[in-house]
């Protein structure tokens, strides 16, 4: 069966420069990722990881090379398509929460569900990350893990056709841990939403459907998954 | 509500103090914008309608005594619409328990009814009626100046007989607007007065039966008045016409029209100013306000917002703080308005004020106000979409500092490292320094914009009283009199110097100009009356020809050299061409100036004086005073204080007034830009301070850190708003030029002082607020959650 590859980079480029030093983030990726697919993104600090992602989700734009998502080009994009493009189809989770801290937790996820078209309710997203009692709280008045998942209750209530998260379990003690990777392996396999999860623990790489590994900005390996575990499964 | 406006109604209320100086900085602009202009809009259109209801006329003619019988002739005239004939005269009058000199002018009124032109509205009372002869109404101003009510007496000396009135009603007329001694430049109604009496018992009083010595007339729509003055001068010419003249040189409506010029200009550039003012600091608050959430839009952004949609949200939040103070202004100018048409309606005489608030005044204040704020909001959001949303969101990077300028020339070792904080962070970033300064220094800068009145009328009346006039007392005769009236003065027991003057009423004219004064003959070598030009220099009068004000050789576009038509207009009619001597810069009045017998050969009437300045002994003032009262040949006597006073009292009335309130202002948008300032400065730099505080520093050094750069730029901006406002306060002073006034720009050491402690005042103020938000600096909660 020929998957459907809903992401394709060709010679995906990232140069930072600052003042004279060059930082070469991404130096040529080229990679595939399919409809459907739970994909996991390892590799050292600084490899590129959050790069290539936020490349991915419209946020950055690279310096050369392509991106395709379902056959549109990402790197041509303007502005306004870009814009469309992440309220449509993209779903993030940062690797630092970036809450709206005059909002409570349910307003945060609000603000998305607002503009969305097919949301599920702020309610029912956070249920999904265990977070019913704290819905009226201010992000400074949650731990950095709760803030956390208020992140990634926000993600995935508008139910995105992916969804780009980076290090979602940082902040987060193990237990706490595999309540937010649940939830993400339930969007991922009941709404067959794309998902790419950064992270540093190889442990997590277990419940993935494919193993992508980043070093100094280039693909290393690309590995499948044949002992898919859930996400219930995992310790660490 | 949508989560979107939730989040704008809880950052409104988050910054609620900031809002609030803001609200108070555009409440400033508008309401000073909205208040002046209504004010000006107002006394225009009442001056319209007072003088549409009440007849004023288009011109008017003087006249030695001419038959009633001309009047058939005059109302022939073509383009001569209404025509009134009167009897009008200079009085002495008496009022009791009040020992000075009051003289007076005393027109005439048809009995049991109202004249045709310059009719009279009655405050209370009534019209004088037929075949009481007794009857006078006084003018209101006058009236209350000395507290009289109709049923009073007032004595008169009407031609040199002594007369009992009875005021039977006080009233105002569109004539005398402006109640000037025809020999004053300013108002001052405790000594002199008009009034009106019935036409029989006038006529009875001056030996006028059937016959007239004035003259008020309209003319018919699309007639030219200088045509009907040529007709009407022709016809009045055998009976002592002394040149019929239009409205324009009627002295209250001159009087009236320049300060309303003068009043106009004020009310326009001023406010202007302040509302700029007030739009451009809201504009740098605004826009920095909003860069401090650049994170919050990356996110917003990041998940699908499009900036149309952030532009709109913040749009709404900086509408919601503009639209309350732009109403608050608009309602306190118009407050403010009312009260200031009521301040002007005192010193200006109408019956009434017509209130007017032109819509487009408010619109356009509020218009202005939010453009700035809109365009403010679009610059800040314009530049936080630039950055990518996936580099705004991560930690902003560690700041690139540079040692400083200091550090690199090796005094940092003089330096603690809060001190270099500071110097860093001033450095790392002018471009915010800078706009935080010329903010704050704008604000300055319309301080003394506001102030500055005080010191340049101050120096008018040095110049004008201490060096320029300095006589005790004016001695005004009815008719030019022989030098030996001056000599018989000299010998009053008192009087120490006296100093003739001799003054005849002209026109001059070159080409196509033409205006009408009177040309001052001055004795040679003067003592008392002493002309002074702008630089405070003494002028000397060329013993022939003219010497005159250098707005007046704008009027007539002549130079010194040129010869100007001279027209005498008093006995008969000579006319001769002069040449201009000289021009003088003088800051008071259009005047003509001429050596004394040059004048007397002009006039043709030998060796005249109209009247002498007198400096006298002050223990004889009385004695003096009532010897000269009893003479018939004195027309008036004016004490020089008491000018001074009635020029304070009329300045004070208006201008301080009006000062006041702009300073004020003024005060309050200092006050809402650097509280603003600092409080931004705070949020900008909380994560940093709390750091420090975590670190171990103590809360004063956190405070110093912060309270020191803003010291720096308050240090930086006050001299730098000094000089704008002095810049601003010159061009102001010389816009305000009419043909009767040159305001100079003096600014003294008081009010660049008052200026600096005003702007000094309010810093400290705002200091206080933010150290006390300082030292609730939540530690934990800055450092946790990231915006
Ligand atoms: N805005 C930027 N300016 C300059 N260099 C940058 C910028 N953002 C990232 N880099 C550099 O690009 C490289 C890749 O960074 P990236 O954040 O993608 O790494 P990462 O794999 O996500 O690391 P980590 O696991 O620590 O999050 C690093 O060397 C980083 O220093
Ligand atoms: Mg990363």
């Amino acid at each position: 069966m020929e998957r459907e590859a809903v992401f394709r980079t060709r010679g995906l480029t990232k140069v930072y420069s600052m003042g004279e030093v060059q930082v070469h983030a991404l130096r040529g990726i080229d990679i595939e990722l399919y409809a459907g697919e739970l994909v996991v993104l390892l590799g050292a600090s600084g490899s590129g990881k959050s790069t290539l992602v936020n490349i991915l989700g419209g946020l950055d734009t690279a310096t050369a090379g392509t991106v395709f998502y379902c056959g549109m080009d990402l790197t041509q994009a303007d502005d306004r398509e870009l814009t469309e493009y992440r309220r449509r189809h993209v779903g993030f989770v940062f690797q630092f929460y970036n809450l709206i801290p005059s909002l409570t937790a349910r307003e945060n996820v609000a603000i998305v569900t607002e503009i969305a078209q097919n949301p599920i309710t702020p309610e029912q997203a956070l249920d999904l990350v265990g977070l019913s009692d704290r819905k009226d709280s201010f992000p400074a008045q949650l731990s950095g893990g709760q803030q956390q998942r208020v992140a990634i209750a926000r993600a995935i209530a508008k139910q995105p056709g992916v969804l780009l998260c980076d290090e979602p379990t940082g902040a987060l003690d193990s237990k706490t841990g595999v309540i937010v990777l649940k939830a993400l392996e339930r969007v991922n396999r009941e709404l067959r939403t794309t998902t790419v999860i950064i992270t540093h623990n190889a442990v997590q790489a277990e419940m993935a459907d494919r193993i992508i590994y980043l070093s100094d900005g280039q693909v290393s390996d690309v590995r499948g998954n044949d002992h898919k575990k859930e996400a219930r499964e995992l310790t660490w | 509500m949508r989560a979107l406006d939730r989040k704008m109604l809880r950052d409104l209320w988050g910054m609620r103090g900031q809002a609030l100086a803001i609200v108070f900085v555009i409440l400033s602009g508008v309401a000073t914008y909205v208040s002046m202009t209504s004010v000006m809009d107002s006394l225009q259109q009442t001056l319209r309608t007072y003088y549409a209801e009440y007849g004023f006329a288009d011109g008017f003619a003087t006249v030695r005594r001419a038959p009633e019988l001309l009047l058939e002739r005059i109302r022939e005239i073509p383009g001569i619409n209404a025509v009134e004939t009167r009897v009008v005269s200079r009085v002495n009058l008496e009022i009791e328990g009040f020992g000075e000199p009051v003289s007076g002018t005393i027109v005439s009124v048809p009995e049991g009814e109202q004249p045709v032109l310059n009719r009279l509205f009655i405050r209370e009372g009534r019209l004088v009626q037929p075949g009481r002869e007794n009857e006078v109404v006084l003018n209101e101003p006058f009236a209350e100046a000395h507290g009289l009510r109709s049923g009073d007496r007032i004595a008169a000396i009407m031609n040199g007989r002594y007369r009992d009135l009875n005021i039977v009603g006080i009233g105002l007329s569109p004539e005398f607007l402006m109640q000037i001694d025809p020999a004053s430049i300013f108002p001052d109604p405790m000594r002199y007065g008009v009034m009106w009496m019935g036409r029989s018992g006038l006529e009875a009083a001056y030996d006028m039966d059937g016959a007239f010595n004035d003259i008020a007339f309209t003319l018919a729509p699309g007639a030219d008045i200088h045509e009907v003055i040529d007709r009407l001068d022709r016809i009045l010419r055998p009976y002592g016409g002394q040149g019929a003249f239009g409205r324009e040189d009627q002295q209250s409506h001159f009087f009236i029209t320049e300060e309303f010029r003068q009043l106009e200009r004020t009310a326009t550039i001023l406010p202007v100013i302040f509302l700029g003012v007030a739009a451009f600091l809201l504009n740098i608050v605004i826009s920095r306000l909003i860069s401090l959430q650049r994170e919050q839009i990356a996110v917003l952004k990041a998940f699908g917002y499009s900036t149309l949609d952030v532009g709109v949200h913040y749009g709404k939040l900086v509408l919601l703080i503009v639209i309350m103070g732009a109403a608050a202004g608009t309602l306190l100018g118009c407050w403010l308005g009312r009260q200031l048409g009521d301040l002007y309606l005192r010193y200006y005489r109408f019956p009434y004020l017509d209130f007017a608030l032109e819509p487009s005044v408010m619109v356009t204040a509020s218009a202005l106000t939010i453009g700035a704020a809109l365009i403010g909001v679009a610059q800040a959001v314009g530049r936080a979409v630039k950055l990518p949303p996936a580099e705004a969101m991560r930690p902003a990077p560690p700041a690139t500092f540079r040692a400083t300028l200091v550090e690199r020339l090796g005094l940092q070792r003089f330096f603690s490292q809060p001190t270099r904080m500071i110097m860093r962070d001033l450095e790392r970033r002018p471009l915010k320094a800078l706009l935080t300064i010329l903010g704050i220094s704008s604000s300055c800068a319309i301080l003394i914009m506001g102030l500055f009145f005080y010191d340049s009328f101050d120096y008018v009346i040095h110049v004008q009283f201490g060096l320029a006039q300095r006589e005790d007392m004016t001695v005004t005769f009815t008719d030019p009199t022989s030098t030996a009236a001056v000599f018989e003065l000299k010998s009053l027991p008192g009087v120490i110097h006296a100093e003739p003057f001799r003054t005849v009423p002209v026109e001059l004219r070159h080409g196509h100009l033409s205006f009408q004064t009177g040309i001052e003959g001055i004795p040679r070598d003067p003592h008392l009356r002493r002309l002074i030009d702008t630089d405070l220099k003494p002028v000397t009068i060329p013993p022939e020809g003219l010497l005159i004000t250098e707005r007046l050789a704008r009027i007539l576009d002549v130079r010194p050299g040129d010869k100007v038509i001279v027209e005498v207009q008093e006995g008969g009619r000579y006319t001769s061409s002069i040449p201009v001597a000289g021009i003088t810069r003088q800051f008071v009045g259009v005047a003509a100036y001429m050596d004394m017998e040059a004048v007397n050969r002009l006039a043709g009437l030998g060796q005249a004086v109209s009247g002498a300045f007198l400096m006298i002994d002050r223990a004889f003032e009385q004695e003096i005073t009532d010897s000269l009262t009893e003479r018939p040949r004195v027309a008036g006597i004016a004490f020089q204080d008491r000018a001074i006073r009635a020029f304070r009292d009329t300045i004070a009335q208006t201008m301080l007034t009006y000062t006041f309130v702009l300073s004020l202002f003024a005060g309050v948008i200092t006050f809402g830009v650097v509280y603003n300032s600092a409080r931004i400065m705070l949020s900008e730099r909380d994560r940093e301070l709390a750091s420090l505080r975590v670190l171990g520093f103590t809360k004063a050094e956190v405070r110093y850190i912060l309270l020191g750069e803003l010291a720096v730029m308050i240090l930086l901006s006050i001299p730098l708003g000094l000089v704008l406002g002095a810049l601003a306060s010159a061009g102001f002073a010389r816009s305000l030029q009419t043909d009767m006034y040159q305001l100079p720009f003096v600014l003294g050491k008081g009010t660049l002082v008052q200026a600096s402690l005003i702007v000094l005042g309010a810093s400290a103020a705002s200091a206080m607020l933010v150290s006390l938000r300082l030292n609730r600096l939540d530690l934990i909660g800055v450092l946790k959650t990231r915006e």
